[in-house]
């Protein structure tokens, strides 16, 4: 492995996004990997983006492509916002990130996932993969992570979630692609958005449930050979 | 080296990838659209998968839109390139009402604007990466008409893209006829999507079929296919010679 090669490698974000819709709003989550080849750059990024109060980004791919994206965006928005006089729809913004990703689509690598809240339609998602196709869905996944969650969407996605039920179902589905995917990594952040406004969680490692063949965290070696051994069965 | 961010391998023959604008590869992509011309008008029918390389990722794609009055569109291709070329026929379809005189673009004349376009894009070496399918009727007469990403375009009583042209055409070849009953095309239609779910990759088992006359417009709901799978040689294939696929 070349190592000189692969720092200078631009830096992506192998990531897992996902969106999900529930009824009253969105939840965003995503995972906090930032590589440059195979180094980690910054284990606790955060990819869930601010466009306006009431829409945010989830971004994957490209790093600096994704940030450019939503720079801009977040730019238009806001002159739009001040020529609308109120809130810009969910819609508008995904729509403007679109138009990016297509008219570039030469020189952009970024999939991105526009979700948020306006008065107009509630909830909403939008999926903006590569190419620059805008597609509206109940729910989305992105990022090299999201390759093993196809399956476990299928499975236990269901229509009219509460708030809670999708925040769990999102903490959990990142959690998982964090598991297997090894572009993607450090804690879960998710973003709630709905009519009442807008609320930041963070989960970090130590907080999510363990999967197969993971195992309980320990402070050290010493810890577990000084406890006392099991007993053994009595069968 | 220059450090930008071009994607691809420098090819020492194409130069550098950032000089010129051009479409390199589809990324989401729709596969077969079929259509026959029937007594009323034209059927045609598309599944509703986006697929992503060989994910099937997408799983609502309305792959046919109503243009206008008189028109249908079914594309494969790249999604994001469809709708463009929506929001261009769009513009296009404004302008035409614009002049409020009472006339209105029928199927033949969007299908020569496609032509264009795609034929235009195809000389400046970044196509609309689409084979698109326009059917419609205006005053009783029924159009079916076909343009792919270079420009190919032509019209037939029948039309496929992908891989519906070598799945689907045989069969229509030998089983469509003039004057069909609306029944009949559905039937005939559902023959050729079944094949295609069998043999086609990409495709998915959930389907519209839209069907346009002089009334206008219907573009059926969802639904899926029954298929069939109880062939004795399809429970015990290794039988008669142990090891074989």
């Amino acid at each position: 492995m070349d190592l000189n090669m692969d720092l200078n490698a631009p830096h992506s974000m192998g990531t897992t996004i996902i969106g999900v819709t529930y009824n009253g709003g969105v939840v965003l989550g995503a995972d906090s990997r930032t590589s440059t080849g195979m180094y980690v750059a910054n284990r606790a990024s955060d990819k869930i983006t601010q466009l306006t109060d009431n829409v945010y980004v989830c971004r994957s791919g490209s790093a600096a492509d994704s940030q450019l994206v939503s720079d801009y965006v977040r730019y238009f928005l806001h002159q739009h916002t001040i020529q609308l006089g109120q809130p810009a729809t969910v819609k508008v913004a995904a729509n403007l990130i679109r138009l990016l990703s297509y008219n570039n689509k030469n020189m952009l690598e970024t999939g991105l996932i526009v979700g948020g809240w306006d008065k107009y339609e509630g909830g909403k998602i939008y999926g903006i993969p590569l190419g620059g196709t805008l597609i509206e869905q109940p729910f989305a996944i992105g990022g090299s992570g999201s390759s093993y969650l196809y399956g476990f969407f299928d499975q236990a996605w269901k229509e009219g979630m509460t708030k809670d039920e999708a925040e769990q179902l999102v903490v959990k589905a990142v959690s998982l692609a964090i598991a297997r995917d090894g572009a993607s990594g450090g804690v879960v952040r998710t973003v709630v958005i709905n009519s009442e406004g807008v609320t930041r969680n963070f989960y970090p490692g130590d907080k999510l449930q363990l999967w197969h063949e993971e195992l309980e965290p320990q402070n050290s070696l010493l810890d577990i050979l000084s406890s006392p051994s099991p007993e053994p069965m009595n069968i | 080296m220059n450090f930008m961010a071009s994607k691809q391998p420098e090819n020492f023959l194409l130069g550098p990838e950032s000089d010129s604008q051009r479409t390199l590869y589809p990324y989401v992509t729709g596969t077969s659209v079929v259509a026959l011309k029937y007594k009323d008008g034209i059927l045609m029918a598309a599944d509703m998968g986006g697929s992503y390389g060989s994910t099937l990722r997408y799983k609502n794609v309305e792959r046919m839109k109503p243009i206008g009055k008189h028109s249908l569109l079914g594309a494969s291709g790249e999604i994001s390139d469809f709708q463009e070329i929506l929001r261009y026929l769009d513009d296009l379809i404004l302008y035409d009402n614009m002049w409020d005189d009472g006339n209105s673009l029928g199927p033949k004349e969007v299908h020569n604007y496609l032509t264009r376009l795609m034929y235009n894009r195809r000389n400046k070496f970044n196509p609309l990466w689409n084979s698109l399918v326009l059917g419609g009727v205006k005053k009783g007469e029924k159009y079916l008409g076909t343009v792919s990403m270079i420009g190919v375009n032509f019209e037939d009583n029948h039309v496929a893209t992908g891989f519906g042209n070598h799945l689907a055409r045989p069969i229509l070849r030998q089983e469509w006829h003039e004057n069909l009953s609306f029944e009949d095309g559905v039937k005939l239609l559902e023959k050729c999507m079944r094949v295609l779910l069998y043999r086609d990759r990409s495709a998915i088992n959930k389907l519209q079929i839209a069907k346009i006359t002089e009334e206008g417009v219907t573009i059926s709901q969802p639904y899926s296919l029954k298929t069939y799978w109880e062939f004795s040689a399809f429970a015990n294939p290794a039988q008669g010679a142990v090891g074989t696929w």
